[in-house]
């Protein structure tokens, strides 16, 4: 069952007089739980595909339906709903708040949906022990390592059970072995929750990880192949 | 939506952790409220003296006072031809009908002797009528009788500072008094009633019937001179027509010609009084509005602190936007952020201005009267500065494009 399809996505940027072409027409289906890498080198499309999947972005052209929603339809508040409840974020550089706990890091998706203070600190907590940071709710990010770092980011991702994790480099910033952990995250969510993985990497052995690899040129999809997990 | 206790939570949070910022932003309101509540209650102060000033004085209050010689072409001042009678008196009080009561006055300075004691002091001659129109009243004792003034009985009130002078704490009730050697009884005290608005101390005089003080006391040109006559009008509607009543009245007894000067002059001391309470209250206003351009300064502060803190916080709003704040979200946070500032340094302005106001009147001896309509509109007025002027930055903050707030570096 396809949870993103695509469908001819362009995006044009303006910069000043020059337009440029970021998304020359990309059309994609990917299923429920699946895990996927897109990867390309810089200026490839890739990191504006995922911002349009993320809807933190609107194609110029083109649609993208999210569970057969059309999200072209939506506004600006109706898509902070979907990022809310549909997707979780992980990216390269955290993006945690700073002078802020990692249990209230936590709890922000949470915060922004409404539930009370109370339930929130708790499935905050619930979701810190599944990235293995128990013990660690009342530190601030400037406390934590990058790997640390990175799991609040991803307990964030999945607190309000969002079907989908968009993860843009999320090792970039890390060493090879915290890679391998963070990744075993990934394997693990996909795995054991159905959670559909979408992340963006240019190290072929982070995109060894997925089951699919979506390669990436000028704005143009040009490989898609499923291969074994490894 | 997010909840109002979380908001609150987060907007507390980040002014903590600028603090000396959010302190300095604060200082604006602070001195703006501060400055407001100050300046109107020493407007306040003003114009409530000028008032109680009015009413020691005695409402609806007209004076009668002689007119002025000319002795050979050169004009002397006005009273300095002894002109009033109290008959004029007697005949205003019952001829005009827009007149409540008259008192006609005959004073001069004597020495006061009761046993070791002595004071000098005014010595005021009037008839009973005094008391109402000035709307004075006794502390101890009774007034002397309209039978009294008749008879020309030696007896007296005494202002409460000269009962204070000769008695100290006796009772000077029944006590034998001497003025200019003549002995008097004390028969009454008057009520304290503070100074006039030239600085005089009006409980420094005794008050006797106006026929002893003609014939006793002070010399008189022609049977029955006063001084002056006090005038209290019905109402204050009343003021100009016992103002005109009066004039006809006095010209025909003092048989004054169609085209000549009157011998006497009437005042309106009331409307005098008026007039300087109105531009006591005037000034209140200006002072008011001139804090309050401090209040608008500060409230410009917080605006500029809260632009500020909203660009340096982009990447902040961008990733509350990833994880799904929504427009009215980011918009309150700054909001509240901006009201708490203004609401904290209000509170703080209030006190401040309330400490200011008694320090100031301690110090330069100021009236000041802090009313609570004042900090009421101080503090309601920098709510709305804060509202006001948190307002374009939140609204800013919430139309950020989320994708690059959360690239803004």
């Amino acid at each position: 069952m396809a949870i993103i399809e695509a469908q001819e996505i362009t995006k044009i940027y303006r910069l000043g007089d020059v337009d440029v072409n970021a998304l020359g027409g990309v059309s994609l289906t990917i299923g429920k739980g699946e895990f996927v890498a897109v990867m390309g080198p810089s200026g490839s499309g890739k990191s504006t595909f995922m911002n349009i999947l993320g809807c933190l972005d609107q194609p110029t052209d083109g649609k993208y339906f999210l569970e057969h929603m059309n999200v072209g339809d939506l506004d600006r508040d109706e898509l902070a709903g979907i990022r809310n409840k549909k997707i979780g974020f992980v990216f390269q550089g955290f993006n945690l708040l700073p002078r802020t706990s990692a249990l209230e890091n936590v709890e922000l998706p949470m915060l922004y949906d409404g539930m009370p203070a109370r339930e929130r600190r708790e499935h905050a907590a619930d979701a810190l022990k599944s990235v293995g940071l128990e013990g660690r709710e009342n530190h601030h990010p400037n406390q934590l390592s990058g790997g640390q770092q990175q799991r609040v980011a991803i307990a964030r991702a999945l607190v309000n059970h969002a079907p989908i994790i968009l993860a843009d480099e999320p090792t970039g910033n890390l060493d090879t072995r915290t890679s391998a952990e963070i990744m075993e995250i990934f394997v693990k969510l996909n795995a054991e929750s159905n959670i559909t993985v979408i992340l963006v990497t240019h190290e072929a052995d982070i995109a060894a990880y997925s089951r699919r690899i979506i390669r990436f040129l000028d704005g143009h999809v040009i490989s898609d192949m499923r291969q074994e997990q490894s | 939506m997010i909840n109002l206790p979380s908001t609150l939570r987060i907007s507390f949070r980040a002014l903590r952790v600028n603090k000396t910022r959010s302190a300095l932003t604060m200082l604006g309101v602070i001195i703006g409220v501060g400055a407001v509540i100050i300046m109107l209650a020493v407007g306040t102060g003003a114009s409530r003296q000028i008032a109680e000033q009015i009413s020691s004085m005695g409402s609806n209050l007209l004076i009668i006072l002689p007119g002025a010689t000319t002795a050979g072409g050169v004009r002397m001042g006005s009273g300095t031809q002894p002109s009033l009678t109290t008959g004029d008196a007697e005949a205003v009080r019952k001829e005009c009908p827009a007149v409540r009561d008259v008192a006609p006055i005959l004073s001069g300075v004597a020495q006061i002797v009761y046993g070791h004691e002595n004071w000098s002091t005014g010595v005021v001659g009037t008839t009973p009528g005094m008391l109402r129109v000035r709307d004075w009243s006794l502390s101890a004792g009774r007034p002397f009788t309209e039978q009294d003034v008749k008879s020309a009985v030696k007896v007296c009130l005494l202002g409460k500072t000269v009962s204070e002078n000769l008695f100290g704490y006796m009772d000077p009730l029944g006590r034998m008094i001497r003025i200019k050697k003549v002995p008097f009884m004390v028969i009454g005290v008057l009520a304290a009633k503070g100074q006039t608005p030239t600085g005089q101390d009006q409980d420094d005089t005794v008050y006797v019937p106006v026929t002893t003080a003609q014939k006793k006391l002070f010399g008189t040109t022609f049977p029955g001179m006063v001084r002056i006559i006090m005038v209290k009008a019905k109402n204050r509607e009343d003021l100009p027509a016992a103002e005109k009543q009066i004039n006809e009245l006095l010209r025909q007894r003092h048989r004054i010609g169609p085209k000549q000067e009157n011998d006497f002059t009437v005042r309106n001391l009331t409307q005098m009084m008026e007039t300087a309470e109105q531009s006591a209250k005037v000034m209140t206003l200006l002072l008011g509005a001139i804090a309050s351009v401090s209040l608008l300064v500060g409230g410009i502060g917080i605006m500029n602190i809260m632009l500020v803190s909203v660009t340096e916080r982009t990447r902040e709003i961008g990733i509350r936007m990833a994880v799904g704040a929504k427009t009215w979200d980011i918009r309150m946070q700054f909001m509240v952020e901006a009201i708490i500032l203004s609401f904290i340094g209000g509170v703080a302005g209030v006190m401040i201005g309330i400490s200011g106001s008694k320090i100031l009147s301690m110090l330069a001896g100021w009236p000041t009267v802090i009313s609570p309509l004042a900090i009421i509109l101080a503090f309601g007025f920098s709510g709305l500065v804060g509202v006001f002027f948190g307002f374009y930055p939140a609204y800013k903050a919430s139309l950020l494009d989320p994708i690059d707030a959360l690239r803004y570096e």
